[in-house]
């Protein structure tokens, strides 16, 4: 198995009673890529990306994250990703600061370190002024960032990004993937999901989810060429209406 | 007039939700109200849904006054809450039932109305809604909405989170609902779909920024734009975020656009520069502005 490649998943398969959620999914990512995960709502990307996190057992199949197996280390796998969802980021009663001290614990990063982390952190994000504030009176977007930030605390190899930037004013969601962007240049994996279709132009590759499979896989100029379509939105549109 | 906002303004603690905003809305209008998440969108529909009283100013609803005669305006409007509201433990036959009754209406009175959405979740029509998902619970939330045949539709980001598909699908029953004479306000924090309304408040932090036809808004924007693309997008952002005559440098798909703040700005100049730090492929051509790029630099 080469070295690069930081996921490799096979014929990854979960099933719930009779129905299929993901059917037999395969593919590579490699090390400092931005993967794009793409799907209709209901195609199993949930799904699917439970299982590379650790949190769901599959059904059958195989795959590797970060090096360690699904099935069997799925603890080393949690410590060596990074996640952030739309939905839970941060603690809103704890401050700035608390926050990035509570998930620097958690990874298990000595006081020293959350130390120098928490101070380089609150620098880069321009966030000096409310460093002791409740993080629930923070901004959605200055929320977010900080909750990516976050997820980066223990230098994880692969940081798994569920609708990162669901709702965030567009300015602010292109300072976000200029994070991403610094990331990925920085060696770190990005794996994304996102329902706007610009930002899937963004991904280094694109996968796109229909009915629990893995229907087009490539760069996006490629998928462009693939389906004959302008945008990423047409390509999307003429995959998972069939 | 259909939807007449008059200087309202409303705070909660320490935050201006909404800042002295004004506009009307036309009798059969399709109008988006565009803004991301803690623009006001929300504050805005629940103060013209009567739920909510503001600090200052004055709206009507289908002609009637929200402090004075909300009751009035309860009978004749429609709301779909950003946030599914419908009672998850009952089936979606028995929640329509619900919403029909309390209107004193029945589902056959005004099932032309909601025809072309109900057939779709007909077949799920003994499932709890609860049990429903995303894309069917938005339809089934649009038909309790629609079945006391309301004047006015308010729409609170009804596809948010939703996947391209399904949007498109939405908003084509839009279009439809349009047809049959209501007039609907709907907010989104996808610019895209601003395009798909006749015309558009663009909301930030409780203030509009604009309100126009999306096509008058988008010939607002008098600096030339262009198109940058690269052999790599994160120098090429580095780069033109270095660049001294930068005015605007925004990633948009495959390109950057890039506004310079010069008036006699030449493009090879650009090219010259990117050059020099280590760029190949370049490509710099001029391009048209969308509303997403509008609406950032009314935001800047």
């Amino acid at each position: 198995m080469s070295n690069s490649k930081v996921i490799q998943v096979e014929a990854l398969t979960k099933m719930f009673g009779d129905f299929t959620a993901v059917n037999a999914i395969t593919f590579d990512v490699e090390k400092g890529e931005i993967f794009g995960f793409l799907g209709a709502n209901g195609a199993g990307k949930t799904t699917a990306m439970k299982m590379l996190i650790g949190i769901s057992i599959p059904t059958s199949g195989a795959a590797k994250v970060a090096g360690f197996d699904v099935f069997t280390n799925a603890e080393d796998i949690k410590k060596n990703i990074g996640y952030m969802s739309q939905k839970f980021a941060l603690y809103d009663d704890l401050t700035v600061r608390e926050n990035i001290t509570f998930f620097g614990g958690i990874y298990g990063l000595s006081r020293k370190r959350i130390k120098e982390k928490s101070n380089a952190l609150i620098e880069e994000l321009g966030l000096e002024e409310v460093a002791n504030k409740l993080v629930g009176a923070l901004p959605l977007g200055w929320k977010q960032k900080l909750s990516f930030s976050v997820a980066l605390i223990h230098d994880p190899k692969i940081v798994f990004l569920d609708e990162p930037t669901g709702g965030v004013d567009p300015i602010t969601r292109r300072q976000f993937w200029e994070m991403i962007y610094k990331a990925a240049n920085q060696g770190t994996t990005v794996f994304v999901t996102t329902h706007y279709m610009d930002e899937a132009e963004y991904c280094d590759r694109v996968s796109i989810m229909v009915d629990g499979k893995i229907e087009a896989l490539d760069t996006p100029k490629n998928l462009k060429a693939q389906f004959n379509a302008a945008n990423m939105n047409d390509v999307f549109l003429k995959l998972a209406r069939g | 007039m259909s939807i007449s906002v008059v200087n309202i303004s409303k705070s909660y603690k320490n935050v201006n939700a909404l800042q002295d905003i004004s506009f009307k809305v036309k009798e059969g209008e399709l109008f988006g109200i565009i803004g991301p998440d803690g623009a006001g969108k929300t504050t805005l529909f629940r103060v013209l849904t009567t739920l909510l009283f503001t600090d200052k100013g004055s709206a009507t609803v289908a002609g009637f006054d929200v402090v004075e005669d909300y009751k009035s305006i309860r009978n004749s409007v429609g709301y779909m809450p950003g946030k599914f509201s419908l009672y998850q433990d009952l089936t979606v036959e028995e929640n329509l039932n619900f919403f029909a009754t309390i209107f004193g209406t029945t589902i056959e009175a005004n099932y032309d109305l909601i025809k072309d959405i109900y057939v779709q979740i007909e077949p799920f029509k003994n499932r709890r809604a609860g049990k429903l998902s995303g894309g069917m619970k938005q339809k089934l939330a649009l038909c309790c909405a629609l079945i006391h045949k309301p004047k006015v539709l308010f729409l609170d980001e009804p596809t948010t989170g939703v996947d391209p598909v399904s949007r498109k699908e939405f908003w084509d029953m839009l279009k439809r609902l349009q047809q049959k004479g209501i007039t609907i306000l709907v907010s989104t924090p996808y610019m895209d779909e601003a395009e798909l309304c006749d015309r558009i408040a663009l909301i930030q932090n409780g203030k509009i920024l604009e309100i126009n036809t999306p096509h008058a808004i988008v010939k607002h924007y008098t600096k030339p734009i262009y198109n940058v693309r690269a052999n790599n997008m994160y120098q090429l952002i580095n780069s033109l975020n270095a660049y001294e005559f930068n005015h605007s440098v925004y990633p948009f798909g495959e390109f950057v656009h890039y506004t310079d703040s010069r008036t006699d700005f030449n493009p090879d100049d650009l090219k010259a520069y990117l050059g020099t730090k280590n760029l190949s492929n370049l490509y710099i051509e001029k391009t048209i502005a969308t509303i997403e790029d509008t609406f950032m630099e009314l935001a800047k």
